[in-house]
C-alpha cells in the first residue's frame, strides 16, 4: 500500500506577544487582571487626591521668605521661612554664631572620613590611623583654646555636629569592645563566657534611654571625690556601652558562620588561639558582618536624637530650643521637624543603601 | 625514627592550655570585681558626702504628684509603689497595643511588597523607606505637634458618628457595663473550647478519611454564636456611653489622650516599617520551587498559602519579629518626651522628686529586663514549636 502525503500547511504562529517596553509594562504590572486594575483604580486615586494637596502644601502655597507675617495669610502652605530664618541654631545650635565656620569643617572632615571608609580603596593598614587624626582634629577645631581659636565648652556644641561626633565615635570606640565580647560570648571559659552573655543580654534588655539616664544621673556618682567628668563624654560612654552590645551580636553572627572546619584546620597547623582568630576566623567573620554594623550604624544614629532628653542639644534638641525660644515662630515648628525629619532621612537612607550595595558585594562570591 | 612518648604535659605550666584558661578567668573575675567594687565604693562615698539617702524605704511614701492617664484611679496621697505599678500599666497598655496594631500594618505592608500591582509595590517600599529612616522619637513629637496642635479645640471637634477628634484625643462610645457583658464573655470562652473540640475533631477526620474540613469560618461561626449566645441570655443591653460635645471639652465615653495617641501612632508606624521588612525577607526566603511543588500537587493559592509557604516563612520570620516586639516595648520609653505616663516617666519624677537615682533607674531598668526576657522566653516556646523537626 502506498500513502501519499500531501503539504498541508500548518496555521501561522502568532506574533509574539510584547513583554519589553512600557506598554507592556504597565499591561502586566498595572492592569494584568480585573483585580489589578480595580486595586490601580483605588490607590491611583487616592494618591491623585492626595499628592497634589501635599505638593500644593509644601510648595506651591508655601512660604519660603524669614517673614511670619506672610504665613499667617488665610491658606498658605507651608511656612519654610522658619528653616530660612534659623537654619543656622538649628544646625549648629548654641555654637558661638561667629565661629560657626569650625563645626563645619569639623563636620565636613568627619563626613568625608565616614565616605572614604565606606570605600574599598581606602580600606588600608592606616585607615584607623587617619580616623585617630580626624578625629582629634575634629576636637581641637570644636574646642579650640589653641593656635588662636577661642575656647568653646562642650555644653555649647550642638546640632549636625554633635550628632554625627555621637554616632561616629560611639561606633568607633564600640568596635574594639564588641570584637572582644563576641569572642568572650564563644568562648571555652566559663566565666568570661558568662560575663560577655551577662553583660549583652543586661544591655539590650534595656532602652537607651534608661542607659542615658544613667550616665546623666548616676556616673557622676560612680567617681571618685573630686573628679568631674563631662556630659558630653558620660553620654558618648553610655552609647558606646549600649551600641557594643548590639555590635557584639552582630559579629557573633559573623563568628558563627565560619565553617568549624577552619578553625580544626587552624589548629592541625599549630595555630594558637589568638592567631586563629587574628589570621583565620576574623577576617572571614568581620567580611560578613559590615552590612549589620552598618544597620546597626543606622540605628545608632537615629538613636543619637535621644540625647536631647538628657539635655545635649543635637540636631533634634537644638531645633527645638531654636524654634521654641521664639514666640514668633513656634507655632511653625512642625516645618522645623520635617526639616530634620529630612536631614534624617537623607544620612539614614544613604547609609542603607550603601549597605544593600555591600550586601550584594558580600554575597557575590557565593553565586556563582 | 623512635616516636618515643610524648613529653609529660606538667598541668600546673603556662604552656598547658587548661592552666591558662584558669589564669585568663582568674584574672577577669578580679578585674571586673575590682572595677564594681571601686564603682560602688565610690557610690557610697558620695553618697555619704552628698547627705543623699538610699534604699527603697521611698517607694511606701506618699507620691504628691497626679497622674495624667491611668488605667484605674490614683490620687497624689497614694504611695510610690503605686504610681510605678500605673507607669508599668500605661507602659504594657501602649505596647501591646502597638505590638498587634504594627504586626497587622507591617503584615499587610510586607505582603503588598509581592503584589503583582506596581502602584501597591512602590507605595508599600516608600512607607517602609520613608518611615524606617526618621527616628522614632522625631516621629512621636511630630505625631504630638499634629495631635496637639493642627487638631481643632474641642469645642470644635471633628465628629464622625459618635467619635471626636480634637486637640483633647479621641473620644468614642463604650458600652455602659452590665450583666451583659459578662454573659458574652462566658460565651467566648465557651467558644474557646468549642473550635478546640471541635479542631481535634477535624484533625481526626482529616487523618481518617482525608476530608479537610473548614478551619477558619467555622470556628468564627461558633466564636460569634457564643458569644452573641451570652449576651442575649445577659437580657441583651445595647446601652451605651455616647460622648457629648460639653462647654469647654467633649464629656462622657471613653477617650484616649493625644499624648497615649501620638506615643502610639509614631510606634506603630515605626515598627511596623520593620515588621513589613521582616515579613517581606520571610516570604522571600521561601523557595520558588515549594509554591510550585504546591500548585502541582493540586492546592489552591489559599491551600498553598496557608499549608506550604506560611509554616515555612514564619521558621524565618519569627525570630526577627520578636526582636521588633522587644524594640517596640524599649522604645516605649520615648513616651517620657511628650509626657505619657510611662514607667521611665514616673520614675524621672520619683527621681527628680526624691533625689534617689540608684533606686528609680534601677526600677525601671528591672521593669523593662523582665518584659524582655519573658517576651524571648514566649517567643523562644513558640519558635521551637515551629521549627523544623528533624530527624
Amino acid at each position: 500500500m502506498h500513502t501519499s502525503t500531501t503539504f498541508q500547511p500548518i496555521a501561522p504562529r502568532p506574533a509574539p506577544v510584547n513583554t519589553e517596553g512600557p506598554a507592556a509594562w504597565i499591561k502586566s504590572n498595572l492592569l494584568a487582571d480585573w483585580k489589578t486594575t480595580l486595586s490601580t483604580l483605588i490607590v491611583g486615586g487616592i494618591l491623585l487626591w492626595y499628592v497634589p494637596q501635599i505638593l500644593s502644601w509644601a510648595l506651591f502655597k508655601a512660604h519660603w521668605a524669614a517673614d511670619f507675617n506672610l504665613c499667617k495669610i488665610e491658606g498658605a502652605g507651608a511656612c519654610w521661612g522658619v528653616v530660612t530664618e534659623k537654619y543656622r541654631a538649628i544646625i549648629f545650635g548654641r555654637y558661638p554664631f561667629d565661629e560657626q565656620w569650625r563645626p563645619l569643617v569639623a563636620t565636613v572632615l568627619l563626613t568625608g572620613l565616614l565616605v572614604a571608609s565606606c570605600m574599598r580603596v581606602f580600606w588600608r593598614a592606616w585607615l584607623p590611623i587617619l580616623w585617630l587624626v580626624v578625629l582629634a582634629l575634629f576636637f581641637v577645631l570644636m574646642y579650640g583654646n589653641v593656635a588662636g581659636l577661642s575656647q568653646v565648652d562642650t555644653d555649647r556644641w550642638g546640632g549636625l555636629p554633635l550628632t554625627i561626633l555621637l554616632a561616629s565615635l560611639s561606633l568607633v570606640a564600640s568596635f574594639p569592645i564588641a570584637l572582644l565580647v563576641a569572642l568572650g560570648r564563644r568562648s571555652n571559659l566559663p566565666a568570661i563566657k558568662t560575663f560577655c552573655t551577662i553583660y549583652v543580654e543586661l544591655i539590650r534588655g534595656v532602652p537607651l534611654i534608661s542607659v542615658l539616664f544613667m550616665a546623666s544621673f548616676m556616673f557622676p556618682l560612680f567617681m571618685p571625690q573630686g573628679v568631674q567628668i563631662d556630659v558630653l563624654l558620660r553620654v558618648l560612654v553610655g552609647i558606646t556601652l549600649f551600641a557594643a552590645a548590639y555590635s557584639a551580636e552582630v559579629i557573633r553572627g559573623g563568628l558563627q558562620a565560619v565553617p568549624k572546619g577552619q578553625v580544626e584546620a587552624a589548629a592541625t597547623l599549630g595555630l594558637s588561639y589568638w592567631q586563629t582568630q587574628r589570621k583565620i576566623v576574623l577576617p572571614q567573620a568581620l567580611a560578613m558582618v559590615v552590612p549589620g554594623i552598618m544597620n546597626n550604624f543606622i540605628s545608632t544614629f537615629k538613636d543619637t536624637s535621644l540625647v536631647a532628653i538628657v539635655s545635649l542639644y543635637e540636631l533634634m534638641g537644638a531645633m527645638k530650643m531654636a524654634v521654641n525660644s521664639d514666640a514668633d515662630w513656634r507655632p511653625y515648628i512642625m516645618e522645623g521637624y520635617f526639616f530634620i525629619a529630612l536631614i534624617y532621612f537623607v544620612f539614614c537612607f544613604a547609609m542603607s543603601r550603601y549597605s544593600h550595595w555591600v550586601e550584594k558585594q558580600v554575597n557575590k562570591s557565593k553565586l556563582r | 625514627m623512635n616516636p618515643g612518648s610524648p613529653p609529660k604535659k606538667n598541668n600546673w605550666s603556662w604552656r598547658s592550655q587548661a592552666f591558662r584558661g584558669v589564669v585568663y578567668q582568674i584574672v577577669a573575675i578580679a578585674a571586673i570585681t575590682g572595677v564594681v567594687w571601686f564603682l560602688a565604693h565610690n557610690t557610697l562615698v558620695n553618697m555619704r558626702i552628698r547627705g543623699i539617702q538610699s534604699g527603697f524605704d521611698f517607694l511606701a511614701q506618699s507620691a504628691g504628684f497626679d497622674i495624667g492617664e491611668s488605667l484605674y484611679p490614683f490620687d497624689s496621697d497614694e504611695s510610690y509603689w503605686r504610681a510605678f505599678l500605673i507607669g508599668i500599666t500605661n507602659t504594657l497598655r501602649v505596647a501591646v497595643i502597638g505590638i498587634i496594631l504594627a504586626t497587622i500594618l507591617g503584615t499587610l505592608l510586607g505582603v503588598g511588597r509581592f503584589s503583582r500591582n506596581a502602584l501597591v509595590r512602590g507605595l508599600c517600599l516608600s512607607y517602609v523607606e520613608l518611615f524606617r529612616n526618621i527616628p522614632v522619637l522625631l516621629q512621636l513629637l511630630l505625631w504630638y505637634v499634629v495631635l496637639t496642635e493642627v487638631l481643632p479645640v474641642s469645642s470644635e471637634a471633628w465628629q464622625l458618628g459618635h467619635f471626636f477628634l480634637s486637640k483633647g484625643g479621641l473620644n468614642y462610645p463604650i458600652p455602659v457595663w452590665a450583666t451583659g457583658q459578662l454573659w458574652a464573655a462566658f460565651g467566648i470562652a465557651g467558644s474557646f473550647v468549642l473550635i478546640w473540640l471541635y479542631r481535634r475533631w477535624a484533625r481526626l477526620q482529616f487523618e481518617a478519611t482525608g476530608q479537610p474540613r473548614s478551619g477558619f469560618w467555622l470556628p468564627l461561626l461558633i466564636l460569634v454564636a457564643c458569644s452573641l449566645l451570652g449576651w442575649a441570655l445577659g437580657g441583651a443591653p445595647t446601652e451605651l456611653n455616647y460622648p457629648v460635645r460639653g462647654e469647654f471639652s467633649i464629656e462622657d465615653g471613653g477617650a484616649l489622650t493625644p499624648e497615649f495617641l501620638a506615643v502610639l501612632l509614631g510606634l506603630t508606624l515605626y515598627t511596623a516599617s520593620f515588621i513589613a521588612e521582616v515579613v517581606r525577607g520571610g516570604i522571600a526566603s521561601v523557595a520558588r520551587g515549594q509554591g510550585e511543588a504546591a500548585s502541582a500537587l493540586g492546592l489552591n493559592r489559599n491551600q498553598e498559602m496557608r499549608l506550604v509557604m506560611l509554616p515555612q516563612a514564619l521558621r524565618v520570620i519569627i525570630p526577627p519579629l520578636t526582636n521588633q516586639y522587644l524594640n517596640l516595648t524599649k522604645n516605649s520609653s520615648l513616651a517620657v518626651a511628650i509626657g505619657y505616663p510611662d514607667v521611665v516617666s514616673i520614675a524621672n519624677t520619683a527621681l527628680n522628686q526624691t533625689g534617689r537615682a540608684v533606686e528609680c533607674i534601677s526600677i525601671v531598668m528591672l521593669v523593662y529586663l523582665i518584659t524582655s526576657l519573658g517576651t524571648s522566653l514566649l517567643m523562644n516556646w513558640y519558635n521551637s514549636r515551629a521549627a523544623i523537626k528533624e530527624r
